[in-house]
């Protein structure tokens, strides 16, 4: 089984639109969507949820205010600006526990909190593992984790080859579950400053865990001279580029109907492109 | 008065709002918190001035004192630290920082010490004071890097937050305590669904909101459907025009060329500082 990701460092490039198509095109693999906290794989591919599990990605510190002396001790001890007027804020606090630790009245406790669900669902296309951190809910990347797991536990129920993750933008926690142990990175970018900035910096991670990279270059007409640039880096580093995509409102129009682009117009051109793409990657899995 | 800038879903067009109206506006200072991936510099091309290390503290064994009683270990909710058969292992990369495990330890053999995560670089550009983090690669928390640079805060004229994508604990941080939050979006599915997500975030933490459609023209009307259901007020609208794509790809603020968006920015601003006051 080869685990795939897809990742960019900048938001917006491209990423889950391309993973879409690319589910569409490998032979039944596991689809996952690790972008937790603003999840949107799922407005392509329709899956229809099969299991829900809550995720219970960290804790939460209670005060019992009749055991409370307003000694203050909590407040000065916690690190993350949780607690004021001996309240705590359940957006700021991280579950560590110090303020119970501290507390001389043994009036805090930390009790569980649901930060999330994880889903293992069905596609036309094949299972899909993904999940909805709640709004503002911290851990990520543990839920992450729990996505992943999931998601080779299918693959070897279902002697899938393929698990293919969509990832999520940036460079942190989230990112790094997402890329920890996978066998092929690749990095969809485009030919803006920011893009190409962007890029580096995931290169320089996936080079950190070890992992083959590969690029994508999506809206590659944007730019000419820097789709150049990425080329003459990509080719410096030794790193191949499995992909051209042009621009083409056509993948809007796709995204508004609900369908990846490779089934909504399967003779354009950049469903063309991103054939080709697919075919460049799949050596690598 | 502190505007913070989000969207959700990322590429939606925060940093080129928040860089836009910095440079629409005086007396203003941006703070690039997207420490993951920042891009404001890349943009305004300001002159650095000032580049510091951020450290976060995290725990280090006495081994002469521990007698591997594994009270820390059980303590730790990050799983950080680890104990068996008189070894002790930590993991940096999962420790919070919360300082519990130096508290606990009953022989007192844990001390902290400093570890660098990043750095925070100030510098100027068109008269916009900038600073911004840069989360070493590798390095997974993104918070205590964001909170320094949120400390460089000045306490006169306006203050411009571009926040990173998402709603989870980095876009927390970022647009904590700000006196309003523009979430950028654009009128397609994603952009919709992401900003729904990142509106209940702002309505949990009580910061009045506005929205900027990016890219208008492209997608569907739902986005102001929703808009218009949920009363969340249209700030602007900015087309989708090949030519701002273009700067944009080119590291240039679209204002700088197109002069006539500097007046709708501040606009924009007069907009916002009437709907907080």
């Amino acid at each position: 089984m080869k685990q795939l990701t897809v990742l960019s460092g900048k938001g917006g490039t491209g990423k889950t639109t391309i993973t879409a198509s690319l589910a569409i095109l490998a032979n039944n693999p596991v689809i996952v969507d690790c972008d937790v906290d603003a999840p949107d794989l799922h407005m392509l591919l329709h899956p229809v949820i099969i299991e829900t599990q809550e995720f219970k990605g960290s804790k939460l510190a209670e005060i019992d205010m009749d055991k409370c002396i307003q000694c203050g001790l909590c407040q000065e001890a916690c690190r993350f600006e949780a607690i004021t007027d001996f309240k705590v804020d359940a957006m700021r606090c991280e579950g560590c526990g110090t303020c119970m630790l501290v507390c001389p009245e043994k009036a805090i406790r930390l009790k569980e909190r649901v930060c999330g669900q994880a889903f293992i669902s069905k596609t036309k296309y094949g299972m899909m593992s993904h999940a909805l951190l709640f709004p503002g809910e911290a851990n990520s990347g543990k839920l992450v984790t729990l996505v992943r797991h999931n998601a080779r536990q299918i693959a070897e129920k279902e002697k899938s080859n393929l698990v293919l993750i969509d990832g999520p933008p940036g460079l942190g926690c989230p990112v790094i579950a997402s890329v920890s142990g996978i066998n092929v990175g690749v990095i969809v970018t485009e030919p803006s400053v920011s893009g190409i900035h962007d890029m580096k910096r995931v290169l320089r991670l996936l080079n950190h865990f070890n992992v083959l990279s590969l690029v994508c270059i999506n809206k590659h007409d944007i730019n000419k001279e820097n789709t150049q640039k990425i080329e003459r880096f990509c080719e410096k580093q030794k790193i191949e580029v499995v992909g051209k995509i042009s621009f083409d409102p056509m993948v809007t129009e796709a995204m508004v109907s609900e369908k990846p682009v490779v089934a909504y117009s399967p003779e354009s051109i950049v469903s063309l492109e991103i054939n080709e793409t697919w075919e460049n990657i799949r050596r690598f899995t | 008065m502190i505007i913070s800038i989000a969207s959700g879903k990322g590429g939606t067009g925060k940093t080129t709002v928040a860089v836009c109206m910095a440079l629409s506006l005086h007396d203003v200072q941006l703070l690039d918190c997207d420490v993951e991936e920042p891009n404001a510099h890349l943009l305004l091309h300001p002159k650095i001035n000032e580049a510091k290390p951020v450290h976060v503290q995290v725990p280090v064994v006495d081994k002469k004192k521990c007698n591997y009683c594994g009270e820390c270990a059980k303590f730790c909710q990050f799983n950080a630290l680890f104990v068996a058969n008189q070894e002790i292992l930590f993991f940096p990369e999962l420790c919070h920082s919360c300082g519990g495990c130096a508290i606990i330890c009953p022989r007192n053999a844990i001390k902290e010490r400093k570890r660098k995560l990043g750095i925070v670089k100030k510098g100027v550009a068109d008269g916009v004071e900038l600073v911004y983090g840069e989360l070493d690669v590798g390095e997974p928390m993104a918070t205590p890097l964001i909170a320094e640079v949120k400390k460089q805060t000045k306490n006169h004229g306006t203050v411009i937050i571009d926040s990173p994508p998402g709603t989870s604990c980095p876009v927390i941080e970022s647009v904590y305590k700000s006196d309003y939050c523009i979430l950028v979006t654009e009128p397609t599915p994603f952009g919709l669904y992401d900003l729904k997500i990142a509106v209940e975030v702002l309505e949990r933490l009580g910061i009045p909101l506005g929205v900027v459609v990016n890219r208008a023209g492209i997608g569907d009307i739902k986005v102001y459907d929703y808009c218009k259901e949920k009363r969340i007020p249209i700030l602007l609208e900015v087309s989708f025009d090949k030519r701002i794509a273009e700067l944009y790809s080119s590291g240039t603020p679209f204002v700088l060329k197109m002069t006539e968006w500097k007046e709708k920015f501040q606009q924009v601003f007069d907009e916002i500082k009437m709907r907080s006051a």
